[in-house]
């Protein structure tokens, strides 16, 4: 049963993954662009994580990575013949705050890049930005928004769904723009295009992030900081 | 023995892996994109391959090679990050 299940989906083979561009889509400029603000802001992260550290982070860090790794091998189908699946960044950063998510993103991304040949190593700075940068830092904005309006209950859900959606639309509207820049695809069409299926999958990153982070807080609710002293680390956050 | 909740947590992680064999291989988002606007042709291929498209060389059962592609980027992310940030949090100790 479950084997007649896998076989028709498996026939074209695993396909990349959404967002991971590869090398050609973007010119060397938007390239090394990318890179330089990879650089630059994943060494101001491992400063700022170095000083967070502690006896929960450690360890929730790898598992936080293992994680995003196994769930983006898992596309799900959404309308029009496309798949999606979790990037992760807002799950991220809602569990660890957004320096650390950075971190976790980064070492994903970068590990499907030279492990796994998903996303080029030329576009690599740029899909960082994309997907390790952009995705965690708008992702985690919204998490704030709705963890300061909503009681605390409501923002595990309202709260991780937007900030679900938000990366993933970040994320898209962003290679919109690069494509742009690269001269590949106008903006008048990448944008609407990209826009339109990353509403869609962003819905599925959204119940997933809800998923996900309501399984945490049934089994281990001490590892949610943001969400268990929620308003104290929301104003440290915003201070810093 | 209580074990600990990383422990845990990473063999839940190994099990999300088991259903990478069920992901939908139509074409993702940006993929589809560059199909739609005829830009897909600009990507180039890489110019080595380790474990290319989440399948480990080598098996010859698709799904398994996929479980064991997912098992070893598990893995490798867990200890790259989980011991990055041990070393990091002992040398700040230290």
């Amino acid at each position: 049963m479950l084997l007649s299940l896998v076989s028709p989906l498996m026939e074209n083979g695993a396909t990349g993954l959404p967002l991971h561009a590869p090398d050609g889509f973007f010119s060397l400029p938007v390239a090394a662009a990318g890179w330089a603000v990879a650089v630059a802001v994943v060494a101001f992260a491992v400063w700022r994580t170095g000083k967070d550290l502690n006896e929960r982070l450690v360890p929730m860090m790898g598992i936080m990575g293992a994680f995003v790794f196994a769930a983006q091998m898992i596309n799900f189908p959404v309308p029009g013949g496309t798949s999606g699946h979790l990037v992760g960044g807002a799950l991220a950063a809602v569990v660890l705050g957004p320096w650390a998510a950075i971190l976790v993103m980064t070492a994903v991304v970068s590990l499907q890049a030279l492990l796994f040949q998903d996303g080029g190593l030329v576009a690599l700075g740029v899909n960082l930005v994309n997907m390790a940068i952009a995705a965690p830092l708008l992702g985690c904005a919204a998490w704030w928004v709705f963890r300061r309006l909503l009681p605390s209950g409501k923002a595990l859900v309202v709260g991780g769904f937007a900030a679900g959606w938000v990366s993933v639309m970040a994320a898209a509207v962003a290679v919109a723009f690069q494509l742009d820049w690269s001269g590949t695809s106008p903006l008048v069409v990448a944008l609407p295009a990209l826009a339109i299926v990353h509403a869609l999958i962003g819905i599925g990153e959204g119940l997933i992030t809800v998923g996900a982070l309501s399984f945490i807080r049934a089994a281990r609710p001490n590892l949610l900081p943001t969400y268990s002293a929620g308003r104290t680390r929301i104003v440290e956050a915003n201070q810093a | 023995m209580k074990i600990k909740w990383w422990i845990a947590g990473y063999l839940i992680v190994l099990a999300v892996a088991l259903l990478a064999p069920l992901a939908s291989a139509s074409p993702d988002g940006l993929e589809r994109v560059a199909e739609d606007q005829h830009f897909a042709g600009l990507a180039q291929e890489s110019s080595y391959q380790v474990i290319p498209d989440y399948a480990l060389p080598g098996v010859s059962n698709e799904a398994a090679g996929t479980i064991l592609a997912g098992f070893i980027g598990v893995t490798v992310v867990f200890l790259l990050l989980g011991g990055g940030a041990y070393l990091a949090q002992r040398m700040k100790a230290g």
